[in-house]
């Protein structure tokens, strides 16, 4: 094996293996996940799971892996096609920005990214619901929507960022310096 | 002959004997000289025998825990696979339920073509009231179709692909069905919310509203077809200066557990946005 396809092979099958984890996560979401209502919402399992993929810091494919994701959501739903592009790329953004200034401390990166990806994909979605289809009312949706969804999405961000380190080390293994 | 005829007599003798302690132990004059003879035998015996039986148990023990470990797994492994099949013949008695239900109440509106559909994901926006059905076109259904169950109104189908449809939810904000309210046959908008909450809205304020009338399709604007119901009224709302009355309504499907559901095959909605009047533009 070459150096140049030591370095392009994990890169490839980071990216490839979006495909599977996130549809197999929007699986569990819509026959499982979405029956764990709290008022009316629900946890995004496959925003945590971008959150927590662009947190890992030999990781180099969490824009590839925000864009399957909003591709899977945009199938997945009935939300207008781009919103979920719209809310899930910021938070890569976010989640790259904080992997660089606070990457000593990831769970509080993770937690900051999935409470400020959350509110932005919903506001999003509010948005883009208000525009296409008949105005919601703003405040019941905040009350019964994104507030109750940032709380299951705050509570499910430490296991899921644990599944999804694992993931990237076996992706991505320590390099041991002799 | 002098000895065998002493011979027999001694025989005889004994015989006497013989007979006399047999008639004494019958007639119980034996008992209290045999309890003093056998009392220290059985005691003896007993003694003997529970030595016995621990020596006994000491040698077999360990082939019998060997044994019974066997025979505990073995009754865990059968016991396990009985709750399984307890738990799958209760989802069987579940489904057969639900199922027979929807066949009476496919019998009962014999006017309509049903395709029965298990509901197999949610949307997974909380912003929207969407579920997805396990048919889709290959199974003849359409875009607009109307999807019931045995209580009542349950959605139409909003978009299809070969195998499974999307189905918008009469609770999804942006749905709107015209229904009419029983017996005073007022006419309404039924409207669903973020809530999931369904509410009536433009109910004339000379209709006689009461709680617990029934709400039922109109069939009005070709989205749905009549007389299917919805649920019953829970609250009104009258204010003198309002131009129309509200009321909230209860559903009569149970929408966080809806599992199959009927879509009526043979009803096509009709697209009435070309005849909608159109406003006219004026020209200079």
């Amino acid at each position: 094996m070459t150096p140049t396809s030591r370095f392009l092979l994990p890169r490839t099958l980071a990216t490839l293996m979006a495909l599977p984890v996130l549809s197999g996560l929007m699986l569990l979401q819509t026959s499982l996940v979405s029956r764990f209502v709290l008022l009316q919402g629900t946890s995004d399992l496959v925003l945590l799971a971008i959150i927590a993929w662009a947190l890992q810091k030999r990781v180099e494919s969490a824009w590839q892996w925000g864009l399957i994701g909003g591709l899977i959501y945009s199938i997945a739903s009935a939300l207008p096609i781009g919103a979920s592009f719209a809310g899930y790329l910021p938070a890569v953004a976010l989640a790259l920005t904080l992997r660089r200034r606070v990457w000593r401390v990831p769970l509080l990166a993770m937690f900051v990214t999935t409470l400020f990806g959350t509110l932005f994909f919903h506001a999003i979605s509010y948005l883009t619901l208000i525009i296409v289809r008949d105005p919601l009312p703003l405040v019941e949706a905040f009350n019964l929507i994104t507030l109750p969804s940032l709380v299951l999405n705050l509570l499910l961000a430490i296991p899921v960022y644990a599944l999804i380190s694992d993931l990237a080390r076996w992706l991505y293994p320590e390099v041991l310096e002799v | 002959m002098n000895s065998t005829s002493t011979r027999s007599l001694q025989t005889i003798i004994l015989i006497l004997i013989a007979l006399g302690v047999i008639a004494l132990a019958l007639g119980g004059f034996l008992s209290p000289l045999s309890r003093i003879i056998l009392n220290p035998i059985i005691s003896t015996q007993t003694w003997i025998a529970s030595r016995y039986q621990a020596v006994m148990d000491l040698v077999r023990s360990p082939q019998d825990i060997a044994r019974l470990r066997q025979e505990n797994a073995q009754l865990r492994a059968e016991n396990s696979r009985l709750q399984t099949q307890i738990v799958e013949l209760q989802q069987q008695l579940a489904e057969t339920n639900i199922l027979s239900a929807l066949v009476g109440f496919a019998r009962a509106n014999p006017e309509n073509r049903y395709q029965a559909a298990a509901v197999i994901a949610r949307d997974p926006s909380p912003f929207l009231k969407y579920v997805i059905i396990n048919r889709g076109s290959d199974h003849g259904l359409r875009r607009g179709m109307p999807v019931v169950t045995q209580q009542g109104l349950v959605g139409r189908i909003a978009a299809v692909t070969a195998g499974g449809a999307r189905v918008q939810l009469i609770t999804d904000p942006a749905s709107t069905v015209n229904v009419r309210i029983e017996p005073s046959q007022s006419p309404a908008v039924l409207t669903g919310s973020i809530s999931g909450e369904l509410s009536l809205d433009m109910i004339p304020q000379n209709a006689d509203i009461q709680v617990g009338n029934l709400v039922l399709t109109s069939g009005l604007g070709g989205s749905y077809p009549p007389n299917i119901l919805v649920g019953q009224v829970a609250g009104v709302r009258s204010r003198d200066q309002d131009v129309f009355q509200r009321a909230v309504i209860q559903p009569l499907v149970d929408f966080d557990q809806l599992e199959i559901v009927l879509v009526i095959t043979n009803f096509t909605p009709v697209e009435i946005g070309p005849l909608l009047p159109t406003p006219q533009v004026a020209q200079p």
